[in-house]
């Protein structure tokens, strides 16, 4: 196993997908000539030819819309659409084409497409530009909505978006692409829908995704030297969503902490916290709790956008009074 | 039986096709009677037969519109009344091997392109021989033995997969006579939204074989074009592309075949996308359930005017292409044929409900949720495994 970077791990991945299969291309703005807004595609244009990285003009609805007709034809694009923010200019696309097609023409279309988006905050690039979506996207039958924590399942989850026959929303998030970790090599494709345990526990569980995943595994290590035994979980796919594995560890755990970067309301911790009251009632010794962004536009100036969003820090002490708490709110 | 019945509306359609001249009309002059003379070099058993498809339109559009109002119907539902020289001219410049996106106005295309009208009646009422199972409905037809990849209920929003299906032609070889090319119809008020603008762009910009084609039929649900387009000649919107095209009479079948045949020749043969804009009129509101009060004194003059159908059927008894009596029977061939397709939809079974969770997935991730209402999301780890 090589330690590489997430960048790296999505960049060797999409090389070795193009060079295994003549269907799979790159569409999406500035990923040819200028190498990838945060340089995923870096050399790709000069090995595989504009006709297999299609630098796109500023049209999300557009290529995105391409890339699902070309998808219907037997095609399979991979489409980088340079921030989650982005897509919402091609969310009618996605809602009412890509996840419907199949369905609403009686199984008799395809759409084996992709759709690689970064979300995240935390670079001071303020409201529109700083998000957290995958929740509307995780919201809708018919998609599949992916969310890689660590450099090993970029690979696996990528490697397995782009060989399944149906439409994939990869997330990424700006703050890991520079995150590294040890990668399996050549062949490697994860199981989408599987949850993983990113680490053993019985005090508690604590369940997050992408980077907010990350934060939970470095803090539970951290209360570990403290005596705490916290089980950390990694979604790693919200639709469909792994309920099995996170009712299963509540069980054996009775607490339960959500860490996410989206907000609060109506986010993946609301439905994390559904799932638990109907799969583990009967286990829980408190109150499930949930961590998540402070519901504002996120704001340039550093300390607000510090305050705003979720960190190790805030999660350690809302762990700490989950296991303290015999009634809630004390 | 209803096999049968498909076999004869896919040959009859099938045999129009293959029976057309390659060679252009000299002529562009248009008769009174609805189309140009026969004496143009057009075989007589073509215009039977794209007569014979016109008034098959006119009949099953006229039952559904009555199956609607029956409740036989559900949902929306939007005919091609008053559209079927337009519907019939376009289908016929199709080749076989060439791809068909409409909107949701659409029955008429699907019956033109040679679908079986019992299945197309049937998806109408929601049964599982329908077109797309029961699961789309009026607005969602889909027949890939046709090459019709669907009927899109969102404005705009076939177009930029009908785009990316000439992108998928496109991307495995070069243009040539014998490639096969993309017709993505769109109806005037589509030309406002951002879809439109994107996909032309883009298919202009990295030359695909696709001819887009306005359905004008002069109102957006009850918005005239002129009230919502700053540039009314919608066909000029394509010159921002540097997309050729010409607005056409809709009314014509041979003129909306000639110009779609030309415009899929240029677009197959260089990859050159094309923007037709053929004029056309609905006889009815935008719906079935619509009223179309917005209508004027003028309007309705117009519609009196431009019901291609009658104007056809004379025009072909005048000059001898058809006599009263064969015309007749072409009527009544029609008539019998949408009442089998009512029998076939009627005798059609509704989709079981335990096929709910059927074809959302491709491949389908064990052991997920598919709760009906009421149903919890999670087991509760006692027996539930």
């Amino acid at each position: 196993m090589a330690v590489i970077s997430y960048r790296q791990a999505l960049h060797d991945t999409l090389r070795a997908e193009l060079q295994r299969d003549e269907n799979v291309l790159l569409l999406g703005e500035e990923i040819g000539v200028f190498e990838g807004s945060y340089k995923i595609t870096a050399g790709l244009l000069a090995e595989f030819g504009p006709r297999r990285v299609r630098d796109t003009p500023i049209s999300e609805e557009g290529f995105t819309g391409v890339a699902i007709g070309a998808a219907m034809m037997g095609l399979r694009p991979v489409v980088e659409i340079m921030t989650i923010n982005f897509s919402l200019l091609a969310i009618d696309q996605i809602v009412n084409n890509a996840a419907k097609m199949r369905s609403m023409f009686g199984g008799q279309a395809s759409v084996p497409l992709v759709i690689r988006t970064p979300g995240g905050g935390g670079q001071q690039l303020s409201a529109t530009h700083s998000q957290n979506l995958e929740v509307w996207y995780a919201h809708v039958p018919g998609l599949k909505v992916v969310a890689p924590a660590t450099p090993a399942d970029a690979k696996g989850l990528l490697t397995a978006a782009i060989r399944d026959d149906d439409p994939v929303i990869m997330l990424e998030n700006l703050a890991l692409y520079n995150t590294r970790g040890e990668v399996p090599d050549g062949e490697h494709a994860g199981q989408i829908g599987q949850a993983a345990v990113l680490k053993p526990g019985s005090d508690i569980t604590v369940i997050g995704y992408s980077r907010a995943a990350v934060i939970a595994l470095d803090v539970a290590r951290r209360l570990a030297t403290d005596g705490v035994s916290a089980e950390v979980i990694d979604l790693r796919s919200l639709r469909p969503l792994d309920r099995d594995t996170v009712c299963a560890s509540v069980r054996k755990t009775s607490r339960a902490v959500i860490v996410e970067d989206d907000w609060l309301s109506y986010g993946i911790g609301a439905e994390i916290a559904a799932t638990i009251a109907e799969g583990a009632f009967d286990y829980l010794d408190a109150p499930v709790r949930r961590v998540a962004a402070a519901e504002v536009p996120l704001p340039y100036a550093k300390p607000l956008e510090l305050a705003a969003l979720p960190d190790a820090a805030v999660l350690t002490r809302v762990i700490r009074q989950t296991l303290d708490a015999t009634r809630y709110p004390r | 039986m209803a096999e049968g019945r498909a076999q004869k509306a896919a040959s009859s359609s099938a045999g129009a096709r293959r029976g057309q001249s390659r060679t252009r009309s000299p002529a562009r002059t248009r008769s009174p009677a609805g189309h140009r003379a026969a004496s143009g070099g057009e075989d007589p058993a073509v215009l039977r037969g794209y007569y014979r498809q016109m008034v098959l339109i006119r009949a099953f559009e006229v039952r559904a519109a009555e199956m609607y109002t029956r409740a036989k119907i559900g949902g929306y539902c939007h005919l091609n009344l008053g559209e079927e020289a337009t519907v019939v001219g376009l289908v016929a410049a199709l080749r076989e091997d060439d791809y068909l996106f409409t909107t949701y106005r659409e029955h008429g295309y699907a019956l033109a392109r040679g679908a079986d009208p019992g299945r197309v009646m049937a998806e109408l009422f929601g049964r599982v021989d329908g077109l797309s199972r029961g699961r789309g409905g009026s607005m969602h037809l889909f027949d890939p033995g046709i090459r019709l990849l669907g009927g899109y209920g969102i404005v705009g929003g076939q177009l930029p997969p009908a785009t990316g299906a000439a992108f998928a032609l496109a991307y495995r070889g070069g243009p040539g006579p014998d490639r096969p090319a993309v017709m993505c119809l769109l109806g005037d008020a589509t030309t406002n939204i951002g879809a439109f603008h994107e996909s032309l762009n883009l298919a202009a910009l990295w030359r695909l074989p696709i001819v887009y084609v306005i359905v004008n039929n002069h109102l957006g649900m009850g918005t005239p074009v002129e009230a919502a387009a700053a540039e009314p000649d919608l066909w000029k919107r394509g010159c921002s592309y540097r997309m050729p095209g010409q607005r056409i009479d809709g009314n014509d079948v041979l003129t909306v075949r000639e110009a779609a045949r030309a415009a899929l020749e240029q677009a197959r043969g260089e990859y050159q996308p094309v923007l037709l804009e053929a004029v056309s009129y609905r006889l009815r509101g935008h719906s079935v359930v619509d009223p179309a009060k917005y209508r004027t004194a003028e309007d309705t003059e117009r519609l009196r005017r431009g019901d291609p159908l009658p104007a056809f059927r004379a025009g072909l008894v005048a000059d001898g292409t058809l006599d009263e009596q064969a015309a007749a029977a072409i009527d009544a061939e029609a008539d019998q044929t949408v009442a089998a397709a009512v029998d076939y939809a009627d005798a059609s079974p509704s989709p079981d409900v335990s096929t709910l969770f059927d074809y959302v997935y491709a491949t389908p991730v064990a052991g997920t949720y598919q709760g009906l209402p009421g149903d919890p999301a999670a087991g509760t780890g006692e027996g539930s495994q």
